[in-house]
């Protein structure tokens, strides 16, 4: 149930929220990403796999320009953001991110986290930013926390706190990286959950998860990457479920053992998780 | 030789067990301490002492003129420390800039005024006023003090506040970033809130240092109304042949120094605790 936007300078047909076009990246001698082609369609989920260095989290970051890509194009809406005449901040605004850190403002409250970016970029009013703040700590399942800094929050609540500020600013598209791999087990499902309800309500969301199961139920289409390029993708069922290719195969076996339960592959994921935490 | 030997030879033959043996050691520092102490006591001239340092008619005559010194001290001291808090932020911001002229010319600066005496730079604007007809600092003295003090601070916080600034996580900046702020406003609003909850510790104890450098401020031919600590104290001590004056002044820099050093202690801890 995505709401119609108010579009500005967009052409009448609906550009996607992301396309990215021939992507390259280095860092220094070290090429990251290795061309990536892909669309994101409004509405759409999509959650991006694969080992540790293979990229994903690089891609993730390329879409909001955290990253300058070495070569390619990626449009948000129809625009070109790699353009240098592109202003980058305005169309950050309109995309939610979310770290493996949380980065929650630790000198400031839950609220005022979420109410900052609001007055000083949209520019709303001191009311209607505390309106919005403690509806999207409310969603988030935090709205008694609101004064509470981060130091005094558990990690799954911090990263609570960072989907509601992201959630303040209205976004169209949420690029979460790897929102859960810095929480321990037990705090991982609020974490989920939150996430889950947003892919109901019709949110536009990037996913860079080690979650096999959160992949399998809630994403419309599973981007396996490795070696920076897009070995796989498609729906879960296909390549979580029926991979085609080897180096496919190879990753879910690791990750997942197939005789497991589904408990028992989120302890793998856990597992593999944190023998790459290096990110 | 005799310490192999020993080694070699019965516990029972050794003076006592190690505790003991430690006992004596500590028995005789007491000792030395006490001899020590007895024979100041005993050799002093305790008037002679009393008569040129603490002279209760000479206190009773320094004692109305110290509340106007230890202002003009903290007027000094904190618009100093203030210009230089300022000064200090544009130079570790300038020192961090993608633009390399403005990292020269603050490296430049930093490097120059860190290396002068202070007493140098203070001459100097004493002077600027004789070699530059016309030119005149705002403030009159006041404003040379700042000004001429408040330059070397601004070296030395610049590099304390660069610190602090590099503190701070880079997924700070990045968080702020991805929300559309821009690079100014996460500055402002993100980095340099958390960069100086950091540097609060040491940007204190620079504040100290500074409380006693504006002792040096005598160089500029104040008149007596602007005397801070030190000047009056000299003044006096030199008018009155005994240094009185100059203790009692001194003891009002430790009523100044010593609480923030107590300050920058609470705050260290503080800060230990939060991490």
């Amino acid at each position: 149930m995505s709401t119609v936007r108010e579009t500005t300078t967009e052409p009448t047909t609906e550009a996607p929220p992301v396309e990215i076009r021939g992507l390259h990246k280095s860092f220094g001698e070290l090429e990251v990403l290795k061309g990536i082609d892909t669309t994101v369609q409004r509405g759409e989920v999509v959650c991006v796999i694969g080992p540790s260095g293979s990229g994903k989290s690089t891609l993730l970051r390329c879409v909001n320009l955290l990253e300058q890509p070495t070569s390619g194009q990626v449009f948000i809406d129809g625009e070109d953001i790699t353009d240098p005449d592109c202003d980058i901040d305005h169309v950050r605004a309109r995309l939610g991110m979310v770290f493996q850190q949380f980065n929650l403002f630790p000198h400031l409250s839950a609220l005022e986290n979420c109410m900052l970016a609001q007055r000083t970029v949209l520019k709303r009013s001191a009311q209607e930013a505390r309106a919005t703040a403690q509806a999207n700590l409310d969603k988030v399942g935090l709205g008694d926390r609101g004064d509470s800094h981060p130091a005094k929050l558990s990690g799954g609540q911090q990263q609570r706190v960072a989907i509601a500020r992201a959630l303040s600013m209205d976004p169209e598209l949420m690029l979460f990286d790897e929102p859960t791999s810095a929480l321990d087990p037990e705090l991982v499902g609020d974490v989920l959950a939150v996430m889950r309800q947003l892919a109901t309500e019709g949110m536009t969301m990037m996913v860079v998860t080690h979650e096999m199961a959160f992949a399998r139920e809630v994403a419309d289409r599973v981007i396996f990457m490795d070696g920076g390029v897009i070995v796989e993708e498609g729906p879960p069922a296909q390549v979580i479920g029926a991979p085609q290719h080897e180096r496919t195969r190879t990753f879910l076996q690791r990750v997942l053992d197939p005789t497991n339960t589904r408990a028992g592959a989120e302890d793998a994921a856990h597992a593999a998780r944190h023998a790459d935490e290096e990110g | 030789m005799t310490a192999p030997s020993t080694v070699a030879l019965p516990a029972s033959r050794r003076r006592g067990s190690p505790r003991q043996r430690a006992r004596r050691v500590r028995m005789i520092q007491y000792a030395v301490l006490l001899l020590a102490v007895l024979a100041v006591l005993l050799t002093a001239d305790w008037h002679g002492i009393g008569q040129a340092f603490f002279r209760a008619d000479m206190i009773a005559e320094t004692l109305p003129g110290l509340p106007r010194a230890i202002l003009n001290t903290l007027i000094y001291t904190f618009g100093a420390f203030a210009f230089g808090l300022v000064a200090g932020t544009v130079l570790a911001l300038m020192r961090l800039s993608q633009v390399a002229a403005y990292r020269w010319l603050a490296t430049a600066y930093v490097e120059f005024f860190r290396g002068l005496p202070a007493l140098i730079v203070l001459i100097a604007f004493s002077l600027i006023a004789l070699v530059l007809p016309g030119f005149r600092i705002p403030g009159g003295e006041v404003g040379t003090v700042w000004l001429g003090l408040g330059i070397v601070s601004s070296a030395y916080l610049s590099e304390t506040v660069r610190a602090g600034i590099l503190a701070v996580p880079k997924g700070q900046v990045e968080a702020a970033r991805s929300l559309g702020m821009s690079a100014g406003e996460a500055t402002r609003k993100i980095v340099l809130p958390q960069a100086f909850r950091i540097i609060l510790p040491p940007m204190t104890n620079e504040l100290i240092l500074l409380v006693k450098d504006s002792s040096l401020v005598y160089v500029l031919g104040l008149v007596p109304g602007q005397y801070e600590l030190t000047k009056f104290g000299r003044d006096l001590a030199n008018s009155q042949s005994n240094l009185t004056p100059l203790v009692a002044c001194g003891l009002c820099y430790l009523i100044i120094t010593i609480p923030l050093t107590i300050l920058v202690k609470r705050l260290e801890a503080n800060a230990a605790k939060a991490r």
